[in-house]
């Protein structure tokens, strides 16, 4: 008989706030086995940054997925910070990028790694995950899935409870903490198994499945990070850097200077706190937005990301737009420009 | 007796990191010990005190300051 003649045992999910991994630290709590989650921040979370930012969104309702995931499955949930180590990851991945600039499968290793250590540190059994064999290209396929395993340092204490009867018997089913006759041989990129799973344990309403809960899966994100790494002659980052990614239009009119331009109120105020470390321009004579100069710029680069500036204010067809340029100490001065025609602003320039 | 008061700014950190601060916070803080922090990430308001419910910590208080919001948490009993 299961977990009667012995200690309970302890599981640690991790949980992204999408279906899968509330599948299956779910599976794994209906065989008696204690579970806590964990859910690691990248910097590169989609998770509710566009959301804050962005004065629009606000009005749609905001949860953390991660948060509400445990609080649906009443376990407790542990953050972990890991944006310092994660940099080597994305910096330098042992095993590639997917499609753009998504490391998976080092990814998925480094966070298994870091649950690893997690367990060791609380005392806990094993580790559960909500990986399908087959669903993802690059870290959900039957190879990678042992590479995961082995290089995380894991190995057989890593339980995939909606596919682990396509895969050899893990420790805590050998062991007999849970019974493998009750967990899951999903495989491939269907949904249904899962959807029908969520139906049989009441669970109507999760994140949508999208394969997108981090933005270096995102074509554009991607494009914007290879370009500040190139524009620096270096593939470094600071969490900053992330986040601005993340907001307003970026152009890059000269190859040593880009602007960042908020597209909206939220974005503006949001830009506003970067104040310190950027050249900034907003536009007085007229509605606009604020943008910041990053990069090194003389006289003649500052005028030109005036112009272009004012090309995205309410004064874009005006003879002159005044706009006040901020240096990073406050030192604060007026400029006048022509705003930019919609032809002079040149496709290219878009990153 | 007061109870002991402790501060956090988490101003300008964008959700999930004001729950991080509070969380790495509290666990160096005692049962019964309050935790008053200071957020501008409007998300903090829901995404705080569900950490706090899934936690075992209460939350005594939510209110917008200048448009902060400033959230007041007891520490809970049970905490890692």
């Amino acid at each position: 008989m299961l977990n009667t003649m012995s200690e309970q045992r302890k599981a640690l999910a991790l949980i992204s706030g999408g279906l899968d991994s509330m599948l299956a630290a779910r599976v794994v709590m209906e065989q008696g086995i204690h579970v806590e989650g964990v859910n690691f921040y990248t910097g590169f979370c989609v998770e509710g940054h566009t959301h804050a930012i962005r004065k629009r969104d606000r009005s749609r309702p905001k949860r953390n997925n991660a948060l509400w995931v445990a609080e649906q499955l009443g376990i407790r949930l542990h953050f972990v910070d890991v944006t310092e180590q994660y940099k080597g990851v994305v910096i330098n991945p042992r095993y590639g990028y997917g499609a753009n600039l998504n490391p998976c499968l080092d990814c998925k290793c480094f966070m298994v790694g870091k649950a690893v250590e997690w367990i060791e540190a609380h005392g806990f059994d094993f580790i559960i995950t909500g990986e399908v064999v087959g669903q993802r290209p690059m870290s959900q396929r039957r190879d990678t899935m042992r590479t995961v395993a082995r290089e995380s340092g894991a190995d057989d204490r890593l339980l995939r409870p909606l596919c682990a009867k396509n895969l050899p018997p893990t420790l805590p089913e050998r062991e007999g903490w849970v019974d493998r006759e009750r967990l899951y041989g999903f495989s491939g990129r269907s949904r249904k198994p899962q959807m029908a799973l969520a139906e049989r344990f009441g669970l109507s309403d999760y994140a949508q499945p999208a394969g997108g809960c981090c933005f270096l899966t995102d074509e554009a994100y991607s494009r914007k990070l290879a370009d500040l790494w190139q524009a620096r002659g270096s593939r470094e980052y600071e969490l900053d850097d992330i986040m601005l990614l993340k907001v307003g239009r970026h152009l890059r009119p000269r190859p040593h200077f880009k602007l960042i331009i908020g597209r909206e109120e939220g974005e503006n105020n949001f830009l506003q706190g970067f104040r310190h470390r950027f050249v900034q321009l907003r536009t007085v004579s007229h509605p606009g937005p604020l943008a910041l100069i990053d990069g090194e710029t003389g006289e003649e680069d500052r005028e030109l990301a005036a112009r272009i500036t004012a090309r995205f204010s309410s004064g874009r067809n005006a003879q002159q737009v005044e706009l006040r340029l901020e240096e990073p100490q406050g030192a604060q001065r007026l400029l006048r420009v022509a705003p930019m025609s919609a032809e002079e602003v040149l496709p290219e320039w878009y990153l | 007796m007061v109870p002991v008061r402790q501060r956090l700014d988490a101003r300008h950190l964008l959700c999930p990191l004001p729950v991080i601060r509070v969380q790495d916070r509290i666990g160096r803080m005692a049962h019964g010990e309050q935790l008053e922090v200071l957020c501008t990430d409007p998300g903090a308001a829901s995404d705080v005190p569900a950490w706090c419910r899934i936690n075992g910590h209460r939350v005594l208080g939510i209110r917008e300051r200048d448009g902060e919001l400033v959230i007041l948490i007891e520490v809970g009993g049970g905490k890692r």
